[in-house]
This record gives C-alpha cells, structure tokens and sequence, in this order.
C-alpha cells in the first residue's frame, strides 16, 4: 500500500513520482528560472509540453523530463483589446510550434501596432515570463512563457 | 432504444432581463409545459444548462431549485455544464434518458444571465472555459481564441486577412438580417442593414475580430418538453423527432493540431450524422453556434456541409441564407439572436422546431417547412460538442 506509516509530504511525492511525473507548480517554477520544461517518452521518443499525465503523442506513461530550447515558429496571436477583469489591454496571446515538436502557449513580446499577419511563420524564441498576478479565482499567481521574433 | 420526440417549445426574449434565473427558466418551461398541454405532475425529471449561476446569482444547484419553482414535486433535476453547450448537453442526455425508457416525458432546457455581469466579470468567468493551467494567465479570452483562428484560416487556405474580414463580415451581416426580424431576439429591429465597412470598422476586441464580429452577452432562457415518440401525437400535431445526437471533447488549445478544423466538432458531427443515418446533403435548415464570424465558417466544414477553407466564399455569396444551398442561422444566431451561455442550445432546437411549423418569422421562415435540421453548439475552445439532427418524421 502506498504511504503506509509516512507524512503527508513524502506520500504526496511517492504518489506524484508514479502520476504526475512534472507538475504544473514545476512547470511554472522552472519558466520562472527561464526554463521551458517538457517530458520526453520513453515509448515514442516524442517531447510532452506543457506537462501532462501521459504522453500527449502515444499516452506513454513512462516519461523523463527534458528542458526545451524555447525556440520554434509563431503559428498565430492577436492583440487583446477588450480584457477580462484582473487583466490590463492591450496584450498579444500566442500560439508556438516548439523545435521540439509540441505547440505552446504564451505571450508575444511586440508593440501592438506592429503586430500584423505578416508574423506567423516567423521564428521565436523564449524570452522571459509574464507572471498573472492572480484574482481570488486562480488560486494565487501564475506564470506562462513570452516569446520574441528572432527573424526579422 | 426508443425514439424521442419534441412535443413543448418555450424561450423567453433575449437581451437583459430584469427577472432572476429561476424566473426566466420557469417562464420557458411553463411556455413549453403550455405549448405539449402537459403539467407538472406528468413531468419525471428536469435536465437543465447552466453554465456561470454562482458567478451571476451566487447560485449553484440552479436545477434543483428550478423544479422546486415550477412544483414539479421531488423529480430528478440536474445542472448540466458544457460551458456555451451547456444546454445541447442536457438535452442529450435527456434524449437518451428517455429513449432508455427510464422517463416517459422530462423537460430540458437552460438559462443564463451574462449580461447582467458586466462585460469585465463577464469576460472573466467566460474566459474560465479556456484550459485554466496554460490559458489562463495568458489571459485569453473567447474573442482571443477566435481570432487566433482567424490568423490561421487566412495562412491555411492562402487567403489575405483583409479579404477574409471582408468575407467574414457577411456572417455578421446574414445573422443580424435575420436577428432584426426575430421577436424574441437581442437585436430584434437592430442593424438589419449592416454594410461589411460597419463590421470591419467597429471596435476592435481582438484582432482581427470587431464588436461585429462578435455575439453579445445576453440574458435569457429555452425549454424543451420531451416525450417518447410513440406518445407524442397525443400531445402535439406537429412533433419533431430526435433523429441522432453527437458529442465530443476536445483539449487544451496548445495540444489541438489545427485549430482550424477541431477533431471534437468533427467528431461529434459524424457521431450525430451516423446516428441519424443522415448526410449533410440531407439537411435543409442548420442553427449553429456563430459565437464570432469565423466560428460559423469553421463549423460549417467541419460538419461537412463546405469543403475544408470554402465556407468563407461560400457564404459571401449566399449559399448560407435563405434561397441558398443550406440556410443557416435564420434566427439570427447567436450573433443576432443573443447568447444566454446556457440556454443557447435549446434555444437553437426551439427555433428548428418553429421552422418545422412554419412559424418562423416573415423573412426567416425556409420555404418549404424543412424535413430536417441541425444544431450544432460549441463550449469553451472546443471542449464541448455536440450535435442534434431533429426531423419531421420518425423514418
């Protein structure tokens, strides 16, 4: 049996190692160190990212976890203007197609006006982090990648 | 399985509403309770949409408190959330209940009051149907999501943005034609006349999607009394059959390979079209969930009715309205008719049921009354699907 006889701690760590081999609080600390962290199956060779239970490819669940290198290609964005309550307008979402293969979403790191469709397909690269400060629904803050045009 | 047959329709008007939800629900039902002739005693259980009441009406549980309203006695009543497909989800599961043969006759439906929130808090809460771990602090939002897609059906099919707002802009102005028209509807005698210039130039919300591009947020609600096919002439003339129903899942966006063409709504289409034993080519009349311009285009290739990237020409040139090769949306769609979150599905079956009577409004109404129609109504960013193909005849 799982845990017999320990704390709270290290049974939560057992149970995490068999079933959730990268969390998202793990996720969101290694972007803050700059990190793009992904899992790599050990099944299909292929890179799960953001984290997930089993590989997002072949549903593996034998999984390491790998950094990415946050480059990759801008598949699409747009520039919010009308922002939900605890966000400040304008910002630009984005969609990227990792090096590695998974897509990932974040933040594009651009003025709004020179934000034009002339962009997607361009290559990005992993530039820093936007921290939401959080509202009293997200369960504190959080933290997602941001991206810059690294080809002119 | 047994067939299900629609016997009671009811809506309330959509736009703001000065009544609680429990109210606007109660009035649908009772409109629909009305219309079959039945009351509540005759009602077994009640499957309900709802997708935001603790956040407009600190109120959770709405459905028990519903039949509580309406007196339907100690029934089975239970809030379904399917984000924006709250309400097709209910009526889904409804329609198997009662095919099962565990129910003879339930009502489903769904309300919602998001306008009442405010567009800020309303944004919010909405935008909490997006994947909250990896959307979330990004902070997008629904118009976000869509505009995105936008992005990518101009890079997909190699057609210039501008060209493609233009073409978009013609769902705005098709669904806000037939909105104008509709009683019950948000805008009801509102931007009938809309010139694609007023689309592609209104408020920009998220690029490159305006205000028209856009369904507002509404209050509001529909019902559905539901009975075993084999009793439904008892009830009404004129019944509309459950021919087949459809519903999928879908994910987080970063895990979608093309958000042009989500595998839920295809998939739950096709599950819908299998279970009818219908094609696309079979369908006269569609109300599908336009919750922005480009929305209706990707969801009517997606259910097979235009190949993949031809949609946009397919409605600046008509095909999507009444005359044309498959009328959609002649309510108005969300985006003329309004988008109470929760109600939107059953209100998109009460108006296929009103066409199938003819009683549609002057310049809505398709001619002939359609044999068969479909809805199709979308949660979250593709994380709920579902489909409902209703007919005229059992088959």
């Amino acid at each position: 049996m799982v845990g017999v006889g320990k704390t709270q701690e290290e049974i939560e760590k057992e149970l995490a190692k068999q079933y959730i081999p990268l969390s998202y609080a793990e996720y969101e600390e290694a972007l803050s160190n700059g990190k793009l962290m992904g899992l790599k199956c050990l099944s299909c060779n292929k890179i799960t990212c953001h984290p997930m239970p089993v590989c997002q490819w072949c549903s593996g669940r034998d999984m390491e976890r790998v950094e990415l290198s946050g480059e990759g290609e801008l598949l699409t964005f747009t520039v919010i203007r009308v922002a939900p309550e605890s966000f400040e307008a304008p910002y630009i979402p984005c969609l990227v197609k990792t090096k590695e293969g998974p897509n990932v979403i974040g933040r594009l790191e651009l003025e709004p006006e020179q934000a034009s469709q002339a962009l997607i397909g361009k290559r990005v690269k992993m530039s820093g982090t936007y921290t939401y400060k959080g509202d009293k629904f997200s369960g504190g803050a959080h933290v997602c990648p941001v991206f810059k045009i690294v080809e002119p | 399985m047994r067939d299900v047959a629609i016997i009671g329709i009811g809506h309330t008007k959509f736009g703001r509403a000065a009544k609680s939800s429990l109210e606007l629900f109660s009035e649908a039902a009772l409109q629909a309770m009305d219309d079959a002739g039945v009351t509540g005693k005759e009602i077994e259980a009640l499957f309900q949409g709802a997708a935001l009441p603790g956040f407009e009406e600190a109120q959770v549980m709405p459905a028990a408190f519903s039949a509580a309203e309406l007196n339907l006695g100690p029934i089975p009543a239970t809030r379904y959330e399917g984000a924006c497909a709250s309400a097709s989800v209910a009526i889904r599961d409804a329609v198997m209940w009662v095919a099962s043969g565990d129910f003879d006759m339930v009502l489903a439906g769904g309300v919602e009051k998001a306008l009442s929130m405010g567009t800020a808090f309303a944004t919010r809460t909405f935008a909490m149907s997006c994947h909250s771990p990896t959307e979330g602090p990004v902070g997008l939002t629904f118009p976000g999501v869509f505009a995105m897609a936008a992005r990518r059906y101009a890079v997909e099919y190699g057609i210039p943005l501008d060209e493609l707002r233009e073409k978009m802009a013609y769902v705005s102005m098709k669904n806000h034609k037939h909105g104008a028209l509709n009683p019950l509807a948000q805008f009801y005698k509102k931007m009938g006349e809309l010139k694609v210039e007023d689309v592609l130039n209104a408020r920009m919300v998220a690029d490159p999607l305006t205000l028209l591009d856009c369904c507002p947020f509404s209050d509001g609600a529909a019902a559905l009394v539901l009975c075993a096919a084999e009793d439904a002439r008892r009830y009404s003339d004129a019944p509309v059959y459950v021919l087949g129903t459809g519903q999928a899942s879908g994910s987080a966006l970063s895990k979608m390979e093309d958000i042009t063409k989500p595998v839920s709504r295809v998939q739950s289409a096709r599950m819908a079209f299998k279970h009818a034993r219908l094609e696309p080519k079979d369908i006269n009349l569609l109300e599908i969930h336009d919750c922005f311009t480009i929305a209706e285009l990707i969801a009517l290739e997606c259910m097979g009715f235009f190949g993949w990237g031809e949609a946009a020409n397919a409605t600046a040139n008509g095909e999507t309205d009444i005359g044309g090769k498959i009328p959609t949306n002649m309510s108005g769609g969300l985006i003329g008719k309004g988008h109470p979150i929760g109600a939107t599905g059953a209100s998109q079956v009460y108006w296929i049921v009103k066409q199938m009577r003819g009683e549609a409004a002057k310049g809505n109404q398709v001619d002939p009354v359609p044999e068969y129609g479909m809805t199709d109504t979308l949660g979250g960013d593709f994380g709920t699907l579902c489909h409902l193909i209703l007919g005229r005849d059992r088959r």
